[in-house]
This record gives structure tokens, sequence and C-alpha cells, in this order.
């Protein structure tokens, strides 16, 4: 039994650990803000609850596993809201997802790259 | 493994204060600078200083670049380029004083004992004391509550004073001479309902954190600077969300006000109980019958005290800032 | 641990060196500010690397710990934290009410504003 919830641990940590980076990755190479931030919180909120599931099973007392549910909970409510209210914002203040051109093909975008550093 | 991790976090503290200087755009300045102050908290759990962690996590990352924000949409987002040959703008000067001093200071840092030593003057003088004898004389757990409220506790009576008369200089400077005249809600605010359902849901959660890590850091990492910071972020979340003049109705700016001082006035008179019953200034040990448990008392109402008043000064700053941004109206 | 040596004060000295540069180059008040809470963080950091031992824990006493790093510089920058928030807002309440009376935050502006009255 123990065997098994190690592996399925290490496997959640990896699998979060990849997905991490992938993130990282789509917010650097995607062409426009919204893609940009939908890589990184989508990717996000799913892998830091893979990390925490696999650090669950890890865990060597019941206080640690409770405390690990309190911070997936905390991380499931607000990185998504976070993820929404950027949005959010980006749309109010006159930014426009990049959508299809009349030929069908992706225009570059005409915006300097938001703080690309 | 672990000096790994160090080299990275502090390449991207470099990384990211080098961008600090290069951006024009104070927005972006600001998030960096947050950004910044994260990175010095991930740091610092590395270090093992766990209480300075959550304390910087909070400020740092939080409530400074929050008042940041809200000065900065008072005094216009964009950095002026200084192109004005007149001006006293002299970068080449500037970097070559830097450069001179920041060389001195490295050549300084070849007497320092190397990272990490056991040995180094800063762990062998009055450090062996506080671990050795913390846990029979106070008998709590966490030693950094016990050396911040107790050993030190007079440095701490000055900290908070300090933290005090900021948060009153704030109110003379920028406190708005009209009494809380109704201002326009900000109507932006009202359509985001996802965002304020999930505060709802969260803020009461905070709230819960902060008491938790108020009344627990005597046994764990926490204590009442970090407990009022956190606790004040819950309010400042309230405020954004809902506007001004519903916060001001959850919380009456003269309560806050009397709070901010009702927190110093505890810290000073558990001292001066202390010397009512016959010992020095903040000798908790004459608290009680026995010593320990005079000790627990005192370190128990003197963290009350640090954390009503870090909490109510900094949501006096949130809310005089904030008052005196909406006086201005938004120059959008 | 061992090949780090000083890198960390060297870290400590570049962070310094940067926040200083801010501040006594850049022009706006506000950025000024932010150049001097990266100075502060830089002590911050020299401190809490000082009372860092190698193999120590966090300073809170448990059973079958022997070593625990430096809880002193734990406390001293724990309060210098709060301390330099409640400052920095004292600055930008001062920085506001430079805006309100010269109507401008770059310090050029406000020594040739100086030079006229």
């Amino acid at each position: 039994m123990s065997m098994v919830t190690t592996y399925l641990s290490w496997a959640l940590l990896v699998l979060g650990g990849f997905l991490c980076v992938s993130g990282s990755v789509g917010l650097l190479r995607f062409p426009d803000f919204f893609t940009r931030m939908h890589a990184a919180s989508v990717t996000d909120t799913l892998a830091t609850g893979m990390i925490l599931v696999g650090l669950m099973l890890q865990a060597p007392t019941w206080i640690v596993f409770g405390k690990l549910v309190m911070i997936l909970v905390f991380v499931l409510l607000t990185s998504p809201t976070a993820g929404h209210a950027l949005a959010k914002a980006a749309l109010h203040s006159g930014l426009k997802p990049l959508l299809p051109g009349k030929g069908g093909k992706i225009d570059a975008d005409p915006r300097p790259s938001a703080g690309g550093v | 493994m672990e000096s790994f991790i160090h080299i990275i976090i502090l390449s991207m503290l470099v990384t990211t204060a080098a961008a600090i200087v290069r951006v024009k755009d104070l927005f972006a300045v600001t998030m960096l600078a947050g950004i910044y102050g994260l990175l010095s908290a991930s740091f610092f759990v590395l270090m093992d200083a766990h209480d300075v962690a959550f304390t910087e996590a909070a400020v740092g990352a939080g409530i400074s670049t929050l008042l940041i924000l809200t000065t900065l949409s008072m005094t216009g987002r964009f950095e002026k380029a200084a192109e004005n040959p007149k001006s006293n703008y002299k970068p080449a000067l500037a970097l070559t004083l830097v450069t001179v001093t920041g060389a001195l200071l490295i050549y300084g840092t070849q007497d320092m004992p190397a990272f990490g030593a056991a040995d180094a003057p800063v762990q062998t003088h009055v450090v062996p004391r506080y671990l050795n004898d913390s846990a029979t004389e106070i008998d709590i757990p966490n030693v950094v509550a016990s050396v911040l409220a107790s050993y030190r506790g007079y440095d701490t009576f000055g900290e908070v004073v300090v933290i005090f008369t900021a948060g009153i200089g704030v109110l003379a400077l920028i406190m708005s001479t009209v009494s809380t005249a109704p201002v326009a809600l900000r109507a932006s605010m009202e359509e985001h309902v996802i965002l304020r359902i999930v505060s709802k849901m969260l803020i009461p959660l905070i709230l819960i954190f902060g008491l938790y890590v108020q009344f627990h850091g005597e046994y764990g990492p926490g204590g009442g600077f970090q407990a009022g910071v956190i606790f004040a972020s819950a309010f400042f979340l309230y405020a954004m969300l809902f506007g001004l003049t519903a916060a001001r109705k959850v919380v009456n700016s003269n309560w806050v006000q009397a709070l901010a001082a009702l927190g110093v006035l505890l810290y000073g008179s558990v001292g001066v109980l202390a010397m009512i019953n016959g010992g020095n200034f903040l000798d908790y040990n004459f608290l009680a019958q026995d010593d320990v448990h005079g000790q627990h008392m005192g370190i128990l109402f003197v963290e009350l005290g640090v954390g009503i008043t870090v909490a109510s000064v900094m949501i006096i700053i949130f809310f005089t800032f904030s008052t005196h941004q909406q006086r201005d109206g938004e120059p959008d | 641990m061992e090949f780090l040596g000083l890198f960390n004060y060297w870290v400590v000295v570049v962070l310094m060196m940067i926040g200083f540069y801010i501040v006594i180059c850049s022009n706006n008040l506000i950025k000024k500010l932010i150049g001097l809470t990266i100075f502060q963080t830089s002590v911050f950091i020299m401190y809490i690397s000082m009372g860092k031992i190698e193999g120590g824990t966090a300073p809170i006493l448990a059973e079958g710990v022997t070593l625990y790093s430096n809880p002193l510089t734990h406390v001293l920058i724990l309060t210098a934290i709060v301390v330099g928030i409640a400052t920095t807002a004292l600055g930008l309440a001062i920085v506001v009410r430079i805006k309100e009376s010269y109507g401008t935050v770059e310090e050029d502006e406000i020594h040739a504003k100086d030079k006229k009255a």
C-alpha cells in the first residue's frame, strides 16, 4: 500500500512540475495577453493542485494533511479568480483578444508585449 | 541542491531589481517591486526565517504594492525622462559613485565569516543564551516570539510606537478635512460578481487565519506583527471590492484610530503593571505568582497590543489614502 | 552549501547598489521610494543570511533538534519590515502632498518651480 501511494505521489509531483514548466512556456510563447494569461492561470491551478495532492499522500500526520487541504481549497478559490480579474481588467481597459483575421490567419500582436522583460 | 535554489532566487532578485531600474512605466515598476517582495519572502523561507517570510509576503507583495498603486492613481503613471540638459540628472556620475561604493563594500565582505558558519560572531554572542534558556525561562517553543516579546520587549515597544507615529503622520498629512462626505461609490467594481462572491468566502477565512497567527504565535511561526498585517488585508479586500462607504460602515474610522492608540497603551500598561508589582518595566516575571506563568501572560498581552496597533495603523493608512484618492477623483 | 561562501553578501551589495542608484538617479519621487524599498530589502536579506546556520532549522524548539538558526536577526528584521511599510506609507503621503502643492512629482520640475518662486 505504502509503495503504491509513494509512486502515485511522485507521479503527481512530477506531472505537476511538468505542468508548471509548460505553463511558463505558454506564458512566454503565446501571441497575446489573453492566451498567455490562460496558459498561466489554468496550468497553475492544476499544477499546484497536483503538487498539493502529491504532498498530501506523503503527509506524516493528519494535521499536515488538513493544512494541505486548506491550502488546496485556498488555491482553487483564488487562482481562477485572479485569472478572471486579470482578464476582466484587460478587457475593461480596452485590450481586445486576438481573433483570426479575415484571411483566417492570426495577425501579429499589434501592441508592444506587456512587460516583456 | 538547496544552494542551487539559493542561487536561482538570488539571481531572480537581481534581475527584478535591474528591471525596475530600466522600466519607465510606474505601474510595471510597482508590480516588479511586488515580485521582488515575494521573491525575498521565499528566500527568507529558505533561510529558516518563517516568521519574517510571512511578514514580507504580506507586506512586501501585498500592502506596499497596494499603497503605491493608490498613490500612482493620484500622481500619474509614467516617469518622465529628464532630458533637460540643465537639470542635475547625471547618470554617469551616479553610476560611477554606485560602482565605487559597491566595489568597496564587496572588498569589505572579504572579512565576513562564510555563509552558514556556526562559529560566526553573530551566532556566539547572546543567541546561545536565548536558545538554551528560553525553554526553561519562558517555556514557549517559538524562540522568535520569546525574544521579540520578552527578552527584547523594550525594542519592540519602540517599534510599535514608531508604527503608531507613522500612522498619525499619514493622518496629519493627508486626512480629508471633509468629514466623510458621501463620495460616489466607484461603479466599476459593482459588476465584478465573481470577485465579490469569492472574496465574501475568503474574507472570513483570512480573518480567522489572522487570529490563528496571532494566538498561535507562541507555538509556531506567527505573532502580532504578522497577524496585524494579515488581519488588515482582509479589510483592504473588502474596501476595494465593496467600496469605501461600505467599508466605513464595518469599521468606524474613529474606532480604528482609538484602537491604534489602545494597542500601544496595552503594551505599555503591561510594562507598568510589572513595575507596580515590584519589577522593572516589562519584566513579566512579576505579572503572576510563578515566573513562567507571568511570562506567558505578558507575551500574550504584548502580542495582542502589537497586533491591534499594527492592524489598525494599516487600516488607517489604507483608508486615508483611498479617501484622498476618491476625493481627488481618478485621473484616468 | 560550502561553495556559496560570500555569494549572498555579494548579491546583497549588488541589490543595495541598484536601490541606491534608483534613489539618486531617478527623477520621479515614487520611483525613488521604490528604490529605497529595494535598498531596505537588501539589508533584510543580509541580516537573514547572517543568521542562517548550515544544517540548522527554524528557531522553534522541537524535540530531537539541536541546531537552530539565529532567532535574534529574525526578530530585528520582522519588526523592521512592518516599520518599513509604515514609513514608506508616510513617504507616499508626503509625495501626495507634494503633488497637490506643486502639481508634479518629478524632481527637476519641483526644483524649477522652487527657483521661480
